[in-house]
């Protein structure tokens, strides 16, 4: 029983559709959305991580860590936007996003 | 063999764990759902030999990110029920789109893995170890990137401050300038108190 790349990169692609599913389903609630980014991410990472190792090559690792710190940035910024408007309106309805415009 | 269970437990961990994420009633397990999935995902990066992003992956996100979900769920005073509304009608169709997305990738992903570059590459481990092969290459043919990532989270935390930082009125702050600028002449004042009646501030 030898672990491949197919096993990990199906665990990227099972793990990315789980964000995506995730994304689909709670079109209310934008922090579960924000947390199914993040998993979509995390399932890139581990896709570049193991096509990284497979191939002998470390570059893949290092964008990994360029892709984490664009997540980590993404999420400071979702969430303070996300508390800005919670104070604002008094919930997070996604619905009424757009009185945001202008 | 102790790499094959030590996968598939991690692997089922992480995708069980990233399933609780989207499907959990209560966003704080939703939070330490996606907290267990960092951290076993982690695991899966140990067994393909990358250990310094497995240890970067608990650190920046279990440590930092998870955290700052878990505060900002806890701060926001919202009925997450209401929230919940519309997830039995989105279902069918999330799951229709979900399925037929893993089918197409995992078909795609094990195509290339069996039959691209990557053609019965085995997994190897060179001789220098994880932390000093990537040193060798991020800081000296991507230091420009790195140094632009670091820009990248520098203007993401101005932008968080900015974003949240809130003056309250009535509220007295330290003015560095006034006490500076301050001089026997402004700071000091000389009354005349006549005897039997209070100072009137």
């Amino acid at each position: 029983m030898i672990i491949g790349l197919t096993h990990y990169l199906a665990v990227a692609a099972i793990l990315f559709t789980i964000g995506v599913f995730g994304i689909f389903v709670n079109r209310k609630n934008i922090i579960v959305i924000l947390m199914s980014i993040e998993l979509i991410l995390l399932a890139v990472n581990i896709n570049l991580v193991a096509f990284s190792v497979y191939l002998h090559n470390v570059v893949g690792q290092i964008f990994a860590m360029f892709v984490l710190t664009v997540a980590a940035a993404e999420a400071a910024v979702g969430l303070a936007i996300l508390v800005t408007f919670f104070r604002n309106r008094g919930d997070i309805a996604v619905d009424d996003v757009s009185v945001m415009k202008g | 063999m102790a790499l094959a269970i030590a996968f598939y437990l991690l692997a089922g961990v992480t995708l069980g764990a990233g399933f609780g994420v989207v499907s959990s009633r209560n966003p704080v397990h939703s939070v330490l759902f996606l907290i267990l999935s960092f951290f076993s995902a982690a695991g899966l990066f140990v067994t393909l030999g990358a250990e310094f992003l497995a240890m970067l992956l608990v650190v920046v996100y279990v440590g930092a990110v998870a955290v700052l979900f878990l505060f900002v769920v806890m701060m926001l005073d919202v009925d997450f029920a209401a929230l919940r509304q519309g997830f039995a009608r989105y279902l069918p169709l999330g799951g229709l789109v979900a399925g037929i997305l893993a089918v197409e990738m995992i078909v795609v992903a094990s195509t290339v893995a069996t039959q691209g570059a990557t053609k019965n590459a085995p997994m190897v481990h060179g001789d220098v170890s994880n932390i000093e092969s990537i040193g060798r290459v991020l800081y000296t043919d991507y230091v420009y990137f790195f140094q632009a990532a670091g820009l990248v989270l520098l203007v993401a935390m101005i932008g968080a401050i900015v974003l949240t930082l809130r003056h309250k009125p009535g509220v007295r702050r330290q003015v560095i300038m006034d006490q500076v600028a301050r001089e026997p002449k402004t700071g000091m004042r000389i009354v005349q108190i006549k005897s039997g009646e209070g100072i009137d501030q």
